[in-house]
Formats: C-alpha cells, structure tokens, sequence
C-alpha cells in the first residue's frame, strides 16, 4: 500500500464538512453579535466573546415577547420523547403480534398497518384536523404526538428484525419452558435492545423535527414547539432581531445533533438495515 | 429421573404433503436411540414432534407412562440440543444454562448448584461469566450441553448437535456426549445424518427414508443385515457395491449380470430361477485374487493411509468400489472375487433384504 | 415470509395489534376515507349546505393551470433536489469510503447534519441568502447581481431547492457509504488486478454495485422532495413569490386551511395518495427483487 497523504480525498471532505459546519458556525458565532452590524451585513465568523449573554436571554424572555425558548425546547422535548417512546412501544407490541403468532385475520391486521406508509400526514392533513377536532384534542399535547404515533414504518421494521431471529432461538426459549409474554421480555427485547436504540434516534428527530402537523393542530403558543418558534420569529416582516433567531436556531439544533451524535453506531446500523 | 418413550402411529403432514408415515417406537429408560436418514427424510420433524415443536396430525406420544402429544414443550420436561445450539446471545454462559431453571422458580441456590455441577462437567466452569459470542464452537456445544444438562429432563433430544463443528472436535464431542448420557443415563433421541455418529453413539438405530421407518436395530445388525437396499447403500462407507443378478440354481445361488455364479452360503432363497436379484457386497469384503474371478479395470486409487480404496469398472461396465488393507497393486486391471458369505441378497422389484428359508 | 415456531393462543396477540390498529383506524383510515368522501363534494359559499358533485373536483383540478403549473414545479423542484444532494452524498462517500487518515472523523462531521429540521435548515439558509444580512446573500448583491429571492421567483426556486438538497445530503451520504461498504473487498480488489482504476473502476464496477442503493435513494429523496419540505418551504418563501415555490402539499396547505376550499383541498390530497401509492409500489418492487436474489 502507499502511503502518501490522499490529497484530494482531504481536500473534498473538508470541503463537504464545511458545507454543514460553516453555516451552523456562522449562526453560532452570529448569535453573539450586535444585532446593528448583522443587519448591515457584517456578519463575522469570530463569536463575540461578551455576547453569550444572548442564549441565556432567550432561553429566559423568549424572543420579542414571544414564548420563552426553554418552554418551546420543553415542548419539543416532550414531543419527540413522546412519540419516540410510544411510536417504539405499539409497534414492538404488533410487530410480535403478527409475527410470532397465528390468529384470526392476521394478514389483514398486518397489511392495515401496512397501508398507513402510504398516507403521510401531509396528504391527509385537513381531514385528520377534523378528526382530532372530533375528539376535542386541538391544541392538546395528545393531539400533538398521537397522531404521529401510528404510522407503519416502526412495525415494519421490527417485523423484519423479528423475522431474522433463528427459530431455534425461540424453540430454546419455549423447551426452557418460556411463554410468549416471557420471551417478549427475555429474549427478544433484550436481543433487539440495537435496533430499538436506532430506532429512538431515528424517531426522536422525526418527532423533534415536525412542523406542518404541530402548525395546524396546536395554535395555542404555549404548544409552540421550538421549530414552529423560530418560524414564527422570521416571519414577521417587521424588524427581526437576527442575533436572538441565531441564538434560537443554535438551541434548537442542539439536542437532536446530540442524540445522534452520542448513539451514532446503532442509528447508522440500524438506519441503513432496517429502512430498506 | 428415568423414563421410557413409546411413539404410536405418529404421522404429520404438512397441507398436503405427507411427512411422516406412522412412526411406532419405544425406548427403554435410559437407552440412546439414533434417528438417521438423509436430508427431508422426516428425521427432524420426528424430534420437533416429540419436543412438543409441531402438532403431530395423529398419533400418541408416551413419555413416562403419560400422553404428552398435546401438550405444549414447556410440560413434557424434555430437553433439547439445537444444531446451530441457539444459545440466548444476551445472556451470559450461567444465565443460559440457568435460564429453564428460573423460570421453573426452582430455588437460587438449586439453580447455582446445579449450574455449577453442569458447568464442572463440561468443564465450563471458567467461562460462565462470558457472553456466547466469546466462545469458541466447541465451547458453545458444551453449552448447549449444560443448558440440557440442568435440566434432569426425562428425555433429551439432540438435533444434529455435532454438525456445526469441524472434523476433529467432532470425534472429541462425539466421544463426550456418550459418556455423559450414559453417566447420567436419561433416555435420549438423537438425530443425524452422519453415519458415522449413528453407528458410534446409538444403542439402536432407525433408519428413515422419506418419512417411512425402514429399520429399526443395534447398529451392528444394521450394518450387517441391511434390511433393504436403502438402508445397505446408507450404511458404511465407501458404500456398499450393489449389483444385478438373477437368482439361479433353484435359489441356491445368485448370477451375476457381471458373469460369475455365486453361491449362497447361508441357505436357499425363495423365489424361481431368473427373479432378478440386486447382490450387495462391502468394499472391504471383495478379495483380490491372483488370476480368475472378475476382472476390474481401475479407475481410480484413492489412498487413505492405512487403507486404500479403488474404484473401477467390471467387463459389463457397472462400478464396483473395493477397500484394500495397505497400498494399492499397480496393475491397471486387477482381479476381483467376491466371497460367498459376506453377500447381501435383496429382491430387485421390492429392494428388501431376502432372507434364507427356514 | 412467514415463521416456523409460533406461540399458540390469539388472545395476547389481538390484544397487542389493537392499540396499533386502533391509532391506524382512527388518525389514518378514517380521515383517508373522509378525504375520498370530501374530495366528491363541494360546500356552498357560506359552507352550510354540501353537495355531491362526483368527480367534478377532480376534472376541475386537472383543467385548472394553476394546479398542472405546481405539478410541474413540483416535479422540477424534486428532482433538482434529489440529483443535487444525491450527487454530493455519492462524491463524499467515495471519498469517506477510502482509507485515510481521520476517516471516522470525517464520517461523523458528515451523519450529524441527519438531525437538522428541515424548517431549520430553511432558517439557517435564510440567515446565509438574506439580501441584507446573508452571507452569501450580501455577498452576490456586492457582486453587483440583483438577488432577493423574496421578490424574484427563478431565485426563490433556486432557495428552496438549495436548503431542501442541503438537509438531505447527511442521509443520502449514510446509504451511499454503507452501500460502498457493502461491496466486497474482493471484488474491488479483482478489478485492481484487471487494472481498472480512478474514475473508470468507479464508473464500471462500483456504480453499478451500487444501484440498489442508488434506486432506493432516488424514491426517498422524490418522496422527501415532494412531501417532507413543507416546513423549508413556508419558513423560506410561503410558496411565493406569487406561486412560484407553491408545491403540491403546499397547496393543499394554503387551499385547505388558508382558503378553507374543502373540496378541491381534498380531491387534491387524493392525488397525492395516489402518487405515494405509485411511489410504494415502484419501491417495493425493488425490494421483492432484491430478496428473491
């Protein structure tokens, strides 16, 4: 092998890293300036060391009067957390249901689920509004995360992880004397524990991420969540005061970024066996 | 802890494809009976019929005095050791084998001695706190071993347990498993395919071919007295040479297509002159004989050390394998007999094995 | 594909399917059902009376040349974003998939931008193409070019398209590396022997193994384009200016919840169910494929 220095190769990854780092830097570094200077233009790349004041402003006051950033950071918490959580649960639940069990109407039960891949929340927008508007849960926490708790691509996925368990591991656990609610807990679980853990990465951004759902069904603000916030804070045509939006978007990229990051191998794993 | 087994009339189907054709077995406590048969001959479902795995379609499965055939596995107090040994991945080495046990809610301290009696045996006793995939696939058998061991099942069960493991520890195993079911002496059922492991770990043997018991014996009368033409090519290796003939000389002898009469040496067969008879005969019992006989023109040598197998064709071009003590003559074309008493007559229309009157 | 050990009883099993089942009828089947309905009716001006009209709204909707104008956009706009950000994510992964130093670093540098919202990244592009204050944004109105693409709609587009790629660049760059990964060494090696090299053993060995990956891609990403960028689109441009950046979701959006146009709104949401069925479809058929290899 040689062993000289891949130039070319360094050259274009760091040019590929700084297609991501340098925005986020430049509104990291951005958020702690004159608010003045941003207007005219003259944003610079080094922060201002005396402006990190502004993270702890808008996390406590908010931006303009709006919901204080913590808040709408809460919210978001929840929601993904929520969603995460529950979309892990109901479908571990009917993955080992249709799986490893025969019953009446299985496959319909299966391709049910099935079919909900094929109906985004974005193509069913108005109608499920009038749904959730049904059951009195607008401007609810339930009705912001329920909703986008069922859809089929969890299921599937586990399914398939499900599938490619050996039987003899299951025949194992069932001459050891294990039931199926045991075998749920001992075995399986256990056994899939990297696959749920990429699982919750990949659903807590989802969760963290929303925007149309969260738009139409919570207009109360104390239901912003972070990213409807910072919308919100850039859509006004009046005076926007760029360094606390900076300060905002930096906030809002941290805890998805640090999800990833910390669980990285498994969400990597199970991102690109299981999706397919 | 001793328990006998007797299967009645056990057949399943799958939709409609027939699996297994009436099974009748029974097994004395503590006796090892070795299921052997080619791959899809039934030998598996057999034993998941038996583990409680499938629902046989008919048929009664008697474990100590009582009909389990419906019951699920977790009552029939069976224990079993899978072939790629399915060991729980999560677990460690003593939670694997202790897994039955807990679940049984037997008492921790009976679960940790008996592990650790397990584990002293199998000589596991330094790796239970290691995880399976830090093991090798000799250790992991041993597990799976343990897993069984614990238990002080009624029956094991053994689903081709040697088959993942390379030539040489295969014979270590082999020779392991033997001592410890009959140290412990529990009724088993083994199942492979390897005849080898048939003949050397069997009280009995019974041979299936396509879901349909064809011998039931010790294995020495197995190999001796193949009850058909099946079961005589399945066992022994190099297989034995099976060839056509007619029965000639009012049953008395057999003609060989090849040219020679060869007279039975054991009594007359039934049957008028001319049925047409398949003569079979091991490789190591053809004699080399200076001149007459048969003579084999030689194919191939296939030196094995202490011995050596040759394989050729006679005049009317059927193959006949021989197995000679030492080395090969250089001959290109050797002479063959083939001594009288170590003939196997079966009826060519039948295959079964034809037995001297009287 | 199907089990061979199965746990008997149907109790548990029904009991675990049903609160899956139930969010599924509830948030899922019943509105689809009410979207096919609505999408067959039409509400008076004051929305007292309703009325079937069959499938008026859908003639209505494909002879309304506002409504081919955002199929076209829409279709312009997802490709442009899935070649865009495919094409990046495929040359950084052929470079990340080479051994050289600090390799793991740079993987990293390259996944985490996955968690970035799409309406976040719309924000971040916003604060770089702002006329006034944007990086970039500044930078070109000092070259003496007239940018703002709040008011010119080709600009807009090019807005939309660049921060709607940017956000998928991170995903596209997972699956193309675990597909290089996923290529034999022995295979690569065999064509080192045969002496192909550089862009030609790219070009005829390595592309072509990873077709699968790049098929899949190409559906997520129309899928992505198509449906996922509503929130890049709204914080950057609302669809303007005029209707320049309107997408097809975008205008369910605006006719349904901003112009309260039930019907059409609905008649167009059952187009799109109709493009995700095709898209599933075209998707799955892949992948039958690949598993019967």
């Amino acid at each position: 092998m040689n062993r000289r220095i891949d130039w070319t190769a360094h050259i274009v990854l760091i040019l590929g890293v700084a297609l991501f780092v340098l925005p986020v830097w430049l509104v990291f570094a951005g958020a702690t300036q004159d608010p003045g200077a941003i207007d005219r233009g003259e944003l610079s790349l080094l922060p201002n060391l005396h402006g990190f004041g502004v993270f702890a402003d808008v996390l406590g006051n908010g931006v303009a009067g709006a919901t204080p950033v913590w808040r709408m950071l809460a919210v978001s918490f929840g929601m993904a957390l929520a969603i995460a959580v529950g979309k892990i649960a109901i479908s571990l639940l009917s993955a080992y249901a249709v799986t490893f069990f025969r019953f009446p109407l299985r496959m319909v039960c299966f391709w049910t689920i099935f079919i909900t891949l094929m109906l985004p929340v974005e193509v069913r927008i108005i109608p499920t509004y009038a749904v959730m508007a049904g059951f009195g849960l607008i401007n609810s926490f339930t009705g912001l995360t329920v909703p986008l708790i069922a859809s089929a691509t969890a299921t599937l996925l586990f399914r398939q992880v499900f599938l490619a368990i050996p039987d003899e591991l299951v025949e194992a656990a069932r001459m050891d004397g294990a039931g199926p609610w045991r075998f749920f807990r001992d075995i399986l679980l256990p056994v899939s524990a990297a696959n749920v853990a990429a699982l919750f990465v990949i659903l807590f951004v989802y969760g963290w991420n929303q925007y149309l759902w969260p738009l139409l069904v919570a207009t109360d603000p104390r239901l912003d969540t972070i990213v409807i916030g910072i919308v919100k804070m850039i859509g006004t045509d009046s005076a926007v005061p760029w360094n606390k939006v900076m300060a905002t978007s930096v906030l809002a990229l941290l805890p998805p970024i640090a999800v990833v990051l910390l669980m990285q191998r498994w969400f990597v794993k199970g991102l690109t066996e299981g999706d397919k | 802890m001793m328990a006998s087994l007797k299967l009645e009339g056990l057949r399943k189907s799958f939709g409609a494809t027939k699996v297994l054709h009436g099974i009748d077995l029974e097994l004395a406590s503590g006796e090892m009976l070795v299921i052997v048969g080619a791959s899809g001959c039934g030998k598996s479902t057999l034993l998941r019929l038996v583990a409680g795995l499938e629902e046989p379609t008919a048929g009664r499965i008697v474990l100590d005095g009582r009909d389990v055939a419906n019951l699920d596995p977790a009552e029939r107090d069976i224990a079993m050791v899978f072939q790629n040994y399915a060991l729980y991945p999560h677990m460690s080495v003593f939670d694997n084998m202790a897994y039955g046990l807990k679940i049984r809610r037997l008492s921790t301290a009976e679960i940790r001695k008996r592990v650790e009696e397990a584990a002293d045996m199998l000589g596991l006793r330094p790796l239970l706190d290691r995880k399976p995939r830090q093991l090798s696939g000799g250790q992991r058998q041993r597990v799976a071993m343990g897993r069984a061991i614990v238990r002080h099942p009624k029956l094991f069960l053994f689903d081709e347990p040697l088959s993942n493991l390379d030539a040489k520890l295969r014979v270590t195993m082999r020779a392991e498993i033997k001592r410890l079911q009959r140290r412990m002496g529990v009724t088993s059922l083994y199942v492979t395919h390897d005849q080898v492991e048939a003949m050397t770990l069997g009280d009995r043997l019974l041979v299936l071919h396509q879901g349909v018991p064809v011998q039931l014996a010790t294995p020495m009368e197995v190999f001796e007295r193949p009850a058909d033409i099946y079961v005589a090519g399945f066992i022994g290796a190099p297989a034995m040479n099976l060839l056509p003939a007619r029965l000639a000389a009012g049953g008395t002898a057999a003609q060989l297509d090849a040219g020679p009469l060869v007279p039975f040496a054991d009594g007359r067969r039934a049957g008028a002159d001319g049925m047409k008879l398949t003569v079979g005969i091991r490789p190591e019992h053809v004699a080399l004989v200076a001149e007459g006989g048969l003579a084999l023109q030689v194919d191939l040598v296939e030196p094995l050390g202490s011995e050596t197998v040759l394989i050729g064709r006679l005049p009317d071009g059927e193959m006949l394998s021989i197995k000679l003590a030492g080395a090969a003559p250089p001959e290109e074309t050797v002479h063959v007999a083939i001594p009288p008493p170590n003939l196997h007559v079966f009826d060519a229309a039948t295959g079964l094995r034809l037995e001297p009157r009287g | 594909m199907e089990r061979r050990t199965i746990f008997r009883g149907w109790l548990l099993p029904v009991a675990f399917v049903l609160p899956q089942l139930l969010l599924t009828f509830f948030f899922f089947l019943w509105p689809a059902g009410q979207a096919i309905y609505a999408s067959m009716t039409r509400q008076d001006a004051f929305g007292i009376r309703t009325q079937f009209v069959g499938a008026e709204n859908f003639t209505d909707l494909f002879s309304d040349p506002l409504y081919l104008d955002s199929i076209r956009r829409t279709v312009v706009f997802s490709a442009s974003v899935a070649v865009l950000s495919m094409a990046v994510a495929l040359l950084l992964a052929v470079f990340a998939d080479r051994e050289i130093r600090g390799r793991g670093l740079y993987r990293t540098l390259l996944i985490w931008p996955y968690a970035i919202a799409p309406a976040i990244a719309a924000v971040l592009w916003v604060l770089l193409l702002h006329p006034q204050i944007g990086w970039i944004g500044h930078g070109l109105r000092a070259l003496g070019i007239h940018w703002d693409y709040k008011l010119d709609g080709a600009q807009a587009m090019l807005a939309v398209i660049l921060a709607s790629a940017w956000k998928q660049v991170s995903y596209n760059f997972i699956f193309f590396l675990a597909g290089l990964q996923s290529i034999p060494r022995a295979v690569i090696e065999a064509a080192r022997m045969d002496g192909a090299r550089g862009w030609r053993r790219f070009r005829t060995i390595t592309f072509p193994l990873l077709a699968p990956t790049t098929f899949f891609l190409i559906v997520v990403n129309v899928v992505y384009a198509a449906f996922d960028t509503f929130g890049t689109i709204r914080a950057l441009t609302r669809g303007g200016p005029g209707k320049a950046t309107e997408t097809l979701v975008y205008k369910v959006y605006v006719d349904g919840v901003e112009n309260q146009n039930l019907g059409s709104s609905s008649a167009q949401s059952v187009v799109l169910m109709l493009a995700v069925i095709l898209l599933t479809a075209i998707q799955f058929r892949y992948m039958g494929r690949k598993t019967e290899r």
